[in-house]
């Protein structure tokens, strides 16, 4: 068997592959990932929840009362979480926008969340406490805070991942009139 | 002097909490009564994925989200639900991000297939090559 000389293209190819794959390289740690682990129940219906009322001021929340053909504003929060006390104002300016928000208060303590709430305002109509974290698993949220989108049928129309910053106040409100408002 | 305030504000500074304070969650850090319902629990717990810290599984982390999971996945396997069950409604609900079990999808095939194909390539060179170089 005779040895046949590489024809040329052959011979850039090892630099070329090289080239390529250091284009990608050079992409992927140049680009800011996103590693927000997004919910795939949205454009699904609420799974069936009742959560008791995490203050003794308010009433908890069950699947019923968002199915109640008005949009809701879902937040979950806690009063150990940083971000959501920045998230706060938003929350409040979007209730003075006439949009009912109510809150799910992940791992909490009655009387941490009656100083968050005093310190902070309380934007909430209804707010369950979820000690286990089980209708966080149950929607498909990965951590606090983050915001849903229900309307009045109980679909799940919109995650917002993250707290709410004050330049989203009016996505967040044109993502409700979407929905329904 | 001004060095020595400042080493000494280190011991007044309070660190900001960034988590709950209730006690983890019952079954978080304790097994099943059941050893071999613990076994099977275990093994679904080492293939999932912590959703905050990512490169974790739940059986690895030590976060609060990833406790109150394994709370969950141990009630459910304690009630009798099987593993895949378990793994189907947590894909359902975040991705298949969230399973570190491959499956084969649309977008993964090619993945199974290629060290297939490759194989089938190699053994089509091999065998021009050894029937070329016999006399």
């Amino acid at each position: 068997m005779s040895a046949q000389a590489p024809s040329r293209w052959a011979l850039w190819l090892p630099l070329a592959l090289f080239a390529v794959f250091a284009a990608l390289v050079l992409f992927s740690l140049l680009r800011p990932a996103d590693r927000a682990v997004k919910s795939a129940m949205v454009g699904r219906p609420l799974p069936q929840f009742a959560l008791v009322a995490a203050t003794q001021t308010q009433p908890g929340l069950a699947r019923a009362d968002l199915a109640d053909g008005k949009v809701h504003l879902l937040n979950i929060f806690a009063s150990w979480c940083v971000p959501c006390a920045v998230e706060a104002p938003q929350l409040q300016a979007l209730r003075a926008r006439g949009i009912d928000v109510v809150g799910v208060a992940i791992r909490d303590r009655p009387e941490d969340l009656r100083q968050f709430l005093a310190r902070n305002g309380n934007p909430f109509s209804r707010i369950g406490a979820d000690d286990l974290s089980a209708i966080q698993f149950a929607l498909g949220s990965s951590g606090v805070p983050e915001s849903f989108v229900i309307d009045g049928r109980g679909v799940i129309r919109y995650q917002h991942i993250g707290d709410i910053r004050a330049d989203q106040v009016d996505m967040i409100a044109a993502k409700i009139a979407e929905a329904g408002l | 002097m001004k060095r020595l305030l400042f080493i000494a504000a280190l011991f007044v500074a309070a660190p900001v909490q960034g988590d709950s304070t209730l006690p983890p969650a019952p079954y978080a850090n304790v097994q099943l009564e059941n050893l071999a319902q613990e076994a099977k629990a275990e093994a679904l717990m080492e293939t999932l994925r912590c959703l905050q810290c990512q490169g974790q599984s739940i059986a690895d982390s030590d976060a609060q989200i990833a406790g109150d999971l394994r709370n969950q996945v141990r009630l459910r396997i304690k009630a009798g639900e099987a593993p895949e069950a378990i793994r189907a409604w947590l894909i359902e609900r975040y991705g298949d991000y969230v399973s570190y079990a491959p499956r084969v999808t649309g977008l993964t095939w090619p993945l199974f297939a290629a060290p297939l194909a490759l194989i089938g390539l190699a053994f089509v060179l091999l065998r021009r090559r050894f029937t070329r170089s016999a006399p």
